[in-house]
C-alpha cells in the first residue's frame, strides 16, 4: 500500500510566556492510501495539536521541526500561500468544536459558496449547491437545510452537516478530530457509519480519527497509533493493539476498558495514577517514567528517551523494554 | 491545580504591571494627584478674587493667565481639581455600589426578581442620562458637589448592573459554585466567598470606568450651566470661558487647560483599564 | 415578528410613561413650592424696572397656577398633564412668552436631525471599520488604540472649543457659531446650502471624531474575539483566505455594536447638547440651554420629553433594524 501521509520526527510547540510547551515532540508515523488510520491518548497527549498542525497551524502553535509529506510534498515546509490552497481539496478537517464550526449569522449555503469559492472560482453557486444537496441527502439531511442558519439545527445535523462540508472538495486525507466525543450513542454510531460511507464513495481516501475512546477506534481504524505526552507510544493494527498490547501505557489504557465496545470516558483515564507529566519541562528521559509500573531498565528509562521502533512487522513501539538487548517482556 | 491557579494569577499580574499602558497611564494619573496635593501650596489669589491685570497671558505671576475679570485662573483650576476627584469618587462609588449589588442578586437570585430588575435597569438604560440630570439639577436651588455626584451615582449605575450580571451568570455556572451548593452553603455565605473575590477585578475595572464617566457627566452638567452652585469646577470654567467670549478673544489660557485636565484625567483611568482587561484577556493583548 | 415588535413597543411605551412621569413628578417632588421658585428665579434672571418686574412676576405666578395646577388634587393634576401632553400641549415659554414651548422646539428639530444622523451614522460607520482594521495589525494597534482611548475621553464640547479655536480664531476659516450667517434666509440655493455646510462641520466634526473613538475600541475588541472563534478556525482550515475570515467577523462583531449604538444614543445626546452650546447651533441643546440659563421651566421641561421621545424613538428603529441584521432575533421569534 503506498504511504499517503509520512511524518518523521515532527514536532509542534506552543510558545508561551514562561516557555514552550512541547506538546507534538518527535512523532513519526504514516497513514496509508484508503485507510483509518486512528490516534488515541487521554486529553492532553498532543493527539488534537498533532492533527490541527497539519491542516493549520496557527499561533500560538508554532513549527519546531520534523517532516510531514503528503503525496509527495513536504507541507510542513510549505508557505502560507500554498497549505492554503491544499487546504478542503488536498486535506481537511472535521473539527472538534463542529457544533459552532459554522456563523451564526449566515445561512448553510452561503458558507458552502464562499468557501468553494476560495478555491474553486468556475464552480457556479448553483452547482456547488445542488452538490451540497446532493451530499445531504446521502446522509438524510432534506434540502431545506441548505437555506437554514446553523442555529437552527439540532446538534447531531449540525455534526453532519460539517462533515458534509468539509469533504465536498473530496480531499484525499481527512482529520476527523474527537467527533464523536460530544454526541449521543446513536449519534456517535450514526457519524462512524456516514464516514465510512463517505470513504466507500471515495469522497476521501484516507481519515486520521482522532479520539479518547479507543472502543469507537475498535469500529472503524485499521490502524491505531497510541500517544501519552506528546510522544508516540505504540503503533499497531487495531486487532493486535486491543487485544494484545505491548506498550505498558496501552495495556493500562485498554485494561481500563471494562468490555469492548463500551464507552469510556476521560474520567476513567484517571484510574491509571498520578498525571502526565508537566509538557513546559518534560523529563529527560520516558515521559511515561513517572506511573509506569515496569520500569525495566530504571537507569535508562529515567534518563533516555526510548526511540520508536519496529519490534515486529508493522509494530511499533516506544518502550526500553522493547529494544533489543532489554527483549525479555513476553 | 493551586498551584498553577496561584502562578495564573502571578500572570495576570506580570502583564499588568508590564503593560505601558499601565504605567503610561499610572503615570499621568500620579501627576494629576500630585498636582492636588503640591498645587494648592502655589495659589495665591482665591478663585473669584480680583488678582491681577485682566485677560493676561500665562506668566510667572499667574500660571495659567487670567481671565477678563482678572481672576487667576491657576486657582480656579487647581480648586476645581478637588471637586473633580470627589465627582469621580463618589459618582463612581455609588454607581458601582448600587449596580453591583443590583447586578449581582440579579443575575445570582434570577427568575422573576432578574426579570424585574433588568427591565427596570433597561428601562433606566435609554432613558439620557443628561436629560433625567438636567431635570433634577434646574428644580435643585443650591446645588453641592456631593449633592450633584450623588445624583450621577444615582443614575449611572445600569450600565455596571448590566455587566455585574452577565459576569455572575458566567461565574455562577462555573464549578466551584455548584459544590458550595451541593455543600449546602446559602446565598449569601457563596456569594461572598466564591463569587465576589473572583469579581472583585472586574468591579475595580467598572469602578474606574465609572469614575471617569462620572467626571465626564459632571464637566457636560456643568457646561450647560447646572453645575456646583457652591464652588467652581471644570465644566464652569469652561463654560465662562465660552460665555465671556474667550474663542473670540483668543483667551486660549482660559478654554485649552481645563479641557487638557479632564480628557487626560479620564484618558488616564481608561488606560488603566485597557491595561486591567488586557491583563485579564490574553486575546486582547497587543504587544 | 409581530410578537418581537408588539414587546418592543410596549416596552417603550412604558419607558417613555415612566419617563414623562418624571418629568411631571421630579419638580412637585423637590422642596418648596414650584411656581414660587420658578417665578423668585426667573425674576432675578430678568431685567428691567421693579415696577414692570412685579406686574410680569403677578402675570406669571397666576399663569403658573393655573399651569401646574397646584390647588387641585395630584392625581387630576397628573390627569390634566398627559392630557396636555398627548394634544400636543406643553405650556408657555417664558424666555420667549408667549410663544407656545412645542413650537418653539419643532423649529429646532430640523437643525439637530441634520446634525445628529450624519454625525452618528458615519461616526459609527468608519470607527467600526478603523476599529476592524486596527485589529490586523499589533503595529497600527499599538498607536490606534491609546488613540481611541484618548479620543473618547474627551469632552464633546471641549473638541468643539478647540475646533472653533483653531478653524475660527486663529486660522479664520470657518465662522464660528450658527447654523447659517445672519445675512442669509434658508433656501434652497447653491449659495446658501454652502453657507449651512460652512457653519455645519465644525460641530459635526465635534461630534463625529469623539464618538468614533468609542466605536472604534468596542468593534477592536469585539472582532478580535470573533477572529478567534471557532468558525474563523475552521474557516481557515479549509483554506479561506484572510479577507473572508474578516468579513465573516466583522459581520458578526457588528451586531453587539448595533446594539451598543441604542444604549450609546443618551451619551451622544449630550454630547449634542454641549456642542451646540459652544457653537451657538440652533437644535434643542442650545434651546434647553437657553431655558436653563433663563430659568424659563416650561421649555426645560418641554426639551426634557422631546430628548427622550427622540431617544426612545431612534432605539425602536434599531431594533426594527435589528431584527433583520440579526437571524437569531427572527428564529427566535418565529419558532415561538
Amino acid at each position: 500500500m503506498a504511504k499517503l501521509l509520512d511524518v518523521k520526527d515532527y514536532k509542534v510547540y506552543y510558545q508561551t510566556l514562561k516557555g514552550q510547551i512541547k506538546a507534538v515532540d518527535g512523532v513519526s508515523f504514516f497513514v496509508n492510501s484508503d485507510e483509518v488510520f486512528g490516534v488515541a491518548g487521554e486529553s492532553g497527549c498532543g493527539k488534537s495539536t498533532l492533527g490541527n498542525s497539519l491542516i493549520y497551524l496557527k499561533a500560538p502553535m508554532r513549527y519546531a521541526g520534523g517532516n510531514a509529506v503528503l503525496d509527495g510534498n513536504d507541507i510542513s515546509k510549505f508557505t502560507d500561500d500554498q497549505m492554503r490552497r491544499i487546504r478542503f481539496e488536498k486535506i481537511s478537517i472535521i473539527p472538534q468544536f463542529a457544533m459552532d464550526a459554522m456563523s451564526p449569522t449566515k445561512k448553510i449555503k452561503n458558507i458552502v459558496v464562499d468557501l468553494v469559492r476560495e478555491h474553486n472560482k468556475r464552480m457556479s453557486e448553483k452547482e456547488i449547491i445542488d452538490l451540497t444537496v446532493e451530499r445531504f441527502k446521502m446522509i438524510g439531511l432534506s434540502k431545506n437545510v441548505v437555506d437554514m442558519y446553523s442555529i437552527e439545527l439540532s446538534g447531531g445535523m449540525k455534526q453532519r452537516v460539517v462533515m458534509v462540508i468539509s469533504t465536498l472538495l473530496n480531499p484525499r486525507l481527512l482529520i476527523a478530530d474527537e467527533i464523536t466525543s460530544a454526541l449521543d450513542v446513536s449519534s456517535q454510531k450514526f457519524s462512524v457509519e456516514m464516514l465510512d460511507e463517505f470513504k466507500d464513495k471515495q469522497f476521501v481516501s484516507s481519515v486520521i480519527f482522532i479520539t479518547h475512546d479507543i472502543s469507537v477506534l475498535y469500529q472503524i481504524a485499521d490502524r491505531i497509533m497510541i500517544m501519552y505526552a506528546g510522544h508516540v507510544v505504540e503503533i499497531g493494527n487495531t486487532e493486535d493493539i486491543v487485544s494484545k498490547p505491548l506498550h505498558p501505557y496501552t495495556k493500562l489504557l485498554i485494561s481500563s476498558l471494562p468490555k469492548m465496545g463500551i464507552q469510556f470516558s476521560q474520567k476513567r483515564l484517571k484510574g491509571i495514577p498520578g498525571y502526565p507529566p508537566n509538557l513546559l519541562n518534560p523529563p529527560t528521559g520516558c515521559r511515561f517514567y513517572d506511573r509506569c509500573p515496569l520500569r525495566v531498565d530504571p537507569q535508562k528509562c529515567q534518563n533516555e528517551i526510548p526511540p520508536l521502533v519496529e519490534y515486529m512487522p508493522g509494530r511499533y513501539i516506544a518502550c526500553w523494554a522493547y529494544t533489543k538487548g532489554n527483549d525479555k517482556n513476553e | 491545580m493551586k498551584l498553577s491557579d496561584r502562578l495564573k494569577k502571578w500572570d495576570v499580574l506580570y502583564f499588568f504591571l508590564t503593560n505601558s499602558k499601565f504605567k503610561i497611564g499610572i503615570s499621568i494619573l500620579l501627576f494629576f494627584i500630585l498636582l492636588s496635593i503640591v498645587g494648592p501650596f502655589f495659589i495665591h489669589y482665591k478663585p473669584y478674587e480680583y488678582a491681577g491685570v485682566q485677560g493676561s497671558p500665562p506668566s510667572l505671576e499667574h500660571p495659567l493667565g487670567t481671565n477678563p475679570f482678572g481672576y487667576d485662573l491657576y486657582s480656579q483650576l487647581i480648586v476645581a481639581l478637588d471637586g473633580t476627584w470627589l465627582v469621580g469618587l463618589i459618582g463612581g462609588g455609588v454607581a458601582t455600589i448600587i449596580g453591583l449589588l443590583i447586578g449581582f442578586f440579579s443575575g445570582y437570585k434570577g427568575g422573576f426578581l432578574d426579570e424585574v430588575l433588568m427591565m427596570f435597569t433597561n428601562i433606566l438604560l435609554v432613558i439620557p442620562t443628561i436629560a433625567l440630570l438636567v431635570i433634577i439639577a434646574s428644580f435643585l436651588n443650591s446645588r453641592s458637589v456631593v449633592l450633584e455626584s450623588l445624583i450621577i451615582g444615582l443614575t449611572g449605575w445600569p450600565w455596571v448592573a448590566r455587566a455585574v450580571r452577565a459576569q455572575t451568570l458566567s461565574l455562577k455556572s462555573r464549578e466551584f459554585v455548584s459544590l458550595s451548593k451541593i455543600s449546602g452553603a446559602g446565598t449569601l455565605k457563596i456569594i461572598a466567598e466564591d463569587i465576589a473575590p473572583n469579581m472583585l477585578s472586574y468591579v475595580f475595572m467598572v469602578f474606574i470606568l465609572q469614575f471617569g464617566g462620572s467626571i465626564l457627566a459632571i464637566v457636560g452638567l456643568s457646561f450647560i450651566g447646572l453645575g456646583p452652585t457652591n464652588s467652581v469646577s471644570l465644566g464652569g470654567m469652561l463654560q465662562d470661558s465660552v460665555l465671556w467670549n474667550a474663542l473670540i478673544l483668543g483667551y486660549w489660557w482660559w478654554m485649552i487647560p481645563p479641557g487638557i485636565v479632564i480628557t487626560f484625567m479620564v484618558a488616564s483611568l481608561y488606560f488603566i483599564n485597557m491595561a486591567m482587561d488586557e491583563a485579564f484577556n490574553p486575546r486582547l493583548r497587543s504587544t | 415578528m409581530r410578537k418581537y415588535l408588539t414587546r418592543k413597543i410596549i416596552i417603550y411605551l412604558i419607558t417613555f410613561f415612566i419617563a414623562a412621569s418624571l418629568d411631571w413628578a421630579i419638580p412637585r417632588l423637590m422642596p418648596g413650592n414650584p411656581v414660587s421658585l420658578i417665578v423668585s428665579r426667573f425674576a432675578q434672571a430678568s431685567s428691567g424696572s421693579a415696577a414692570q418686574a412685579s406686574v410680569l412676576t403677578k402675570q406669571m405666578f397666576d399663569y403658573f397656577m393655573q399651569a401646574f395646577q397646584l390647588n387641585i388634587p395630584w392625581w387630576e393634576q397628573y390627569a390634566l398633564f398627559w392630557r396636555n401632553l398627548l394634544t400636543g400641549n406643553l405650556g408657555i415659554s417664558m424666555y420667549l412668552y408667549p410663544e407656545p414651548v412645542i413650537n418653539i422646539i419643532l423649529s429646532a428639530v430640523p437643525y439637530d436631525i441634520l446634525f445628529l444622523l450624519p454625525s452618528i451614522l458615519l461616526s459609527f460607520w468608519v470607527g467600526n471599520r478603523i476599529g476592524a482594521w486596527a485589529a490586523r495589525s499589533k503595529k497600527a494597534d499599538n498607536i490606534l488604540l491609546p488613540t481611541f482611548y484618548i479620543l473618547t475621553s474627551v469632552p464633546y464640547f471641549w473638541l468643539g472649543i478647540l475646533l472653533v479655536w483653531i478653524f475660527g480664531t486663529l486660522l479664520r476659516v470657518l465662522p464660528m457659531s450658527g447654523a447659517f450667517s445672519y445675512s442669509m434666509t434658508p433656501s434652497f440655493t447653491f449659495a446658501f446650502i454652502f453657507d449651512y455646510l460652512k457653519h455645519w462641520i465644525l460641530p459635526f466634526l465635534s461630534l463625529f471624531i469623539v464618538s468614533l473613538g468609542g466605536w472604534a475600541i468596542g468593534m477592536r475588541n469585539m472582532i478580535i474575539y470573533e477572529l478567534e472563534s471557532n468558525y474563523s478556525r475552521y474557516m481557515g482550515s479549509l483554506g479561506a483566505s484572510q479577507r473572508l475570515i474578516r468579513k465573516y467577523s466583522y459581520r458578526n462583531a457588528i451586531l453587539p455594536q448595533i446594539t451598543g449604538l441604542a444604549l450609546q444614543l443618551g451619551t451622544i445626546v449630550a454630547g449634542a447638547i454641549t456642542t451646540e452650546i459652544v457653537f451657538s447651533y440652533p437644535g434643542i441643546g442650545y434651546i434647553l440651554f437657553e431655558g436653563i440659563m433663563n430659568k424659563d421651566y416650561p421649555l426645560i421641561q418641554g426639551c426634557f420629553l422631546f430628548i427622550i421621545a427622540g431617544v426612545l424613538l431612534a432605539n425602536f428603529i434599531i431594533d426594527i433594524l435589528y431584527m433583520f441584521i440579526d437571524p437569531r432575533v427572527k428564529i427566535a421569534y418565529t419558532e415561538g
